[in-house]
């Protein structure tokens, strides 16, 4: 197989940053406390790696549960909201209301409510997550072509029908897409939480370092959340081509 | 099989009352292929969503073999100027959506699958799309998803064909090509259809009767029967008698758009 210059470009930015983050912090004699160099930062990974691998997991697990709560509740409410005009009416500010909450401020009264631990991350994760989703369900139903709608009235299709065999369908490269922003944001939420409040995780753990003084650490444990964030991300885009693969051919030829 | 008798509708609109459609009466028999010609905007397409009894009409009364129109007609095929196909189905799958939905195919269509199956590949056999059929909307040209959007319409053998414009969107050969399919296919299945269009060759060329309707609110001004004898060659359409029929409906809608 040959490698195209553009696969490669990714991996010389990614280097490129990291040479010369470290020629400015040598050039400018940054003080370490301020900015570590990468070298120092991967230093600190090589010699940090089972408790910044350990509290990986744990924010893994927190963000992966608060986005499947997010998953199925998003598209419950979804379905319910693009169902009927006057649910949509009704909810629809509700949910602008809510989402506009920072979920920062929210963190210290599910802290008081739960405790320190896991479960706030969770539910923070899950707070800040399932409005993308609800949003994109409730629009790929909404959006369903009247004259399709029609075309199958007249057949007799119930509401229910025109449901299963479009409007669901229709919807799930809106969710697919949606998955993939709600992920990120359910990670942000777990890191948010974990910073605030809570005994493990990786939010935690760069807090502690910082109060320890061990900055190098405190960036190792940034790019671990970077690191994770991608990969995360990375298995919902490929998720998104598999199952909803028509709609980018699809929407090329719109046409017609 | 199709009546409709004095039926009025309006609607609330932004500026107030919205009369769609006044006093309209039409009469199709079963097995007659109707046209519907009109300015645009005089209410052709109110008048296919009351005949199928997508909506309800303010007066008057829509019937179906003789029974009041009151819901959804259940047996309708449609097809718009759009195709609206379904990008992640197949073809063929597209052409099988109705069997999935209406009685008593609904309740077989698991069972009898492949017998279904050869079925809807014979009907896109009939349009020339039968090796097309794996493929998915996206890959064929407006005219093939259009040909495959007509057999959506006819797969579980409806009564009644409504058809929206719905060659309005493809080039002039395509469209002629499609009037052709659409000829055998209603001679050799036999089912009613009314056509609204805006293009009165092809009212001409494929109907038995036409209907010229009047600009907003609409409203039946004349009907006429075309009698050129079938099947009808495309090269009617070149004779003195085809172009004077089209030539006195042109007149008729002038005259009714300047009213």
């Amino acid at each position: 197989m040959k490698i195209a210059a553009e696969d490669i470009t990714p991996v010389a930015f990614t280097v490129a940053l990291f040479v010369i983050w470290e020629a400015a912090c040598r050039f400018f004699r940054i003080d370490a406390f301020i900015l570590p160099p990468p070298s120092a930062v991967f230093a600190a990974a090589a010699q940090y790696w089972w408790p910044l691998l350990k509290n990986s997991f744990v924010t893994l697990w927190t963000t992966v549960a608060g986005f499947l709560l997010a998953v199925v509740f998003g598209i419950a409410l979804g379905l319910l909201v693009g169902w009927s005009r006057a649910i949509y009416r009704g909810l629809y500010p509700v949910m602008i209301g809510f989402n506009s909450i920072p979920k920062v401020a929210v963190v210290p009264i599910l802290i008081m409510w739960f405790g320190i631990g896991e479960i706030p991350a969770i539910l923070t994760a899950f707070l800040i997550s399932f409005f993308p989703i609800v949003v994109n369900v409730a629009t790929g139903l909404a959006t369903t072509e009247p004259e399709l709608e029609d075309v199958l009235r007249a057949l007799g299709a119930s509401k229910l029908d025109i449901m299963r065999k479009v409007g669901i369908p229709r919807t799930s490269p809106y969710l697919f897409g949606s998955l993939k922003v709600a992920i990120t944001l359910a990670f942000v939420g777990a890191v948010v939480s974990e910073t605030i409040g809570a005994n493990a995780g990786v939010g935690h753990l760069m807090v502690q370092a910082g109060s320890n003084f061990q900055m190098p650490l405190v960036f190792a444990g940034l790019l671990a959340l970077a690191i994770e964030g991608i990969l995360m991300y990375a298995v919902f885009a490929v998720l998104e081509r598999r199952m909803a693969g028509w709609a980018f051919r699809a929407s090329m030829s719109a046409a017609g | 099989m199709i009546r409709l008798d004095d039926v009025t509708l309006s609607y609330k609109g932004r500026t107030g009352e919205v009369t769609a459609l006044a006093h309209t009466s039409i009469d199709v028999k079963r097995g007659e292929f109707a046209a519907v010609v009109g300015p645009s905007g005089c209410g052709k397409s109110t008048l296919m969503k009351l005949a199928t009894g997508l909506i309800r009409p303010t007066k008057g009364a829509v019937s179906l073999e003789g029974q009041l129109v009151t819901g959804p007609v259940k047996m309708a095929g449609m097809a718009f100027q759009h195709a609206n196909l379904l990008p992640w189905r197949s073809v063929l799958d597209n052409v099988m959506l109705p069997l999935e939905i209406v009685e008593p195919h609904r309740s077989r269509f698991r069972r009898e699958k492949a017998a279904y199956r050869t079925r809807a590949l014979d009907l896109l056999g009939v349009v020339g799309l039968r090796d097309f059929a794996d493929r998915y909307p996206w890959e064929m040209s407006g005219g093939m998803q259009q040909r495959a959007s007509l057999c959506r319409a006819l797969i579980h053998e409806p009564a009644l064909l409504m058809l929206d414009e719905p060659f309005a969107a493809l080039d002039a050969f395509t469209r002629e090509e499609l009037w052709v399919v659409l000829r055998d296919l209603w001679q050799r299945l036999g089912f009613t259809v009314i056509l609204v269009t805006h293009d009165l060759r092809e009212a001409a060329f494929l109907a038995d009767t036409i209907h010229v309707m009047s600009a907003r609110p609409g409203r039946i001004v004349e009907t006429r029967t075309v009698d050129f004898p079938r099947p009808r060659p495309l090269e009617v359409c070149y004779e003195p008698a085809f172009t004077d029929l089209v030539h006195q409906l042109r007149g008729k809608i002038a005259e009714v758009r300047q009213a």
